[in-house]
């Protein structure tokens, strides 16, 4: 099933142009940042600029294109921005923790030690524990 | 009319995603480390995804979609085991 570019009206293809620029800039701009930025937990920050609206925008025109070439409601493009808006945080958030645990093991970088469980007790709610006296 | 503003767009779209592409696999074969290799893999492959959503868009055929969709559950289920690899030296335990 082909629909043609030509046969959808003006205000459409603006909509349609001003999404998708949007969105594929704002991946380039997060892979440069990627590029660019000087330490590992910094980079991880900067694609999720390509993850969040950078897939936002490209489904939205995606979505206001097939909708209105096909003269009926499309919306399945939502499933992709779903599925990649829960699945990125969980893929970054196990990276930062195994290149901290790599960190760690190795004793390179500044990484903060880790805290057992009887010093947060102690931070937080200033108890101590039976053992300590 | 429209056919112009959608044809530059998409052109100047898919310009900037392969651009990022080029951008990730700079990074992922530049490392420093494994961490940074896989950012690379998993930002080259978004940005994969969505060339293939801009090339449904200028082509008008619904099909790429699915490919995208594919190429976004494996994309997770790749990083996330390599992850679990760096982590603890296994991907099933």
């Amino acid at each position: 099933m082909i629909h043609s570019a030509a046969d959808i009206p003006v205000w459409a293809a603006i909509a349609v142009a001003f999404f998708l620029l949007v969105g594929s800039g704002l991946a380039l701009i997060g892979a440069i940042g990627f590029l660019r930025l000087p330490t590992f937990y910094e980079r991880i920050h900067a694609p999720t600029l390509g993850t969040s609206w950078g897939i936002g925008g490209v489904m939205l025109a995606s979505m206001i294109f097939f909708t209105v070439s096909s003269g009926r409601l499309v919306f399945h493009e939502i499933l992709i921005g779903i599925f990649v808006t829960v699945t990125t945080p969980i893929t970054f958030m196990m990276l930062a923790r195994a290149a901290l645990h790599r960190d760690r093991a190795e004793g390179n970088g500044n990484v903060p030690d880790k805290q057992n469980k009887s010093q947060v007790a102690q931070d937080v709610l200033g108890v101590n524990e039976p053992g300590n006296g | 009319m429209s056919a112009i503003i959608l044809f530059s767009a998409v052109s100047i779209a898919q310009l900037m995603l392969a651009a990022a592409m080029a951008i990730a696999s700079v990074r992922m074969f530049r490392g420093p480390r494994a961490q940074d290799r896989i950012i690379g893999l998993d930002t080259l492959y978004i940005n994969a995804m969505l060339l293939l959503v801009t090339f449904g868009i200028g082509t008008g055929r619904v099909i790429y979609f699915e490919s995208a969709l594919v190429i976004g559950m494996l994309g997770f289920v790749a990083t996330v085991a390599l992850a679990k690899f760096l982590m603890r030296g296994e991907v099933i335990e």
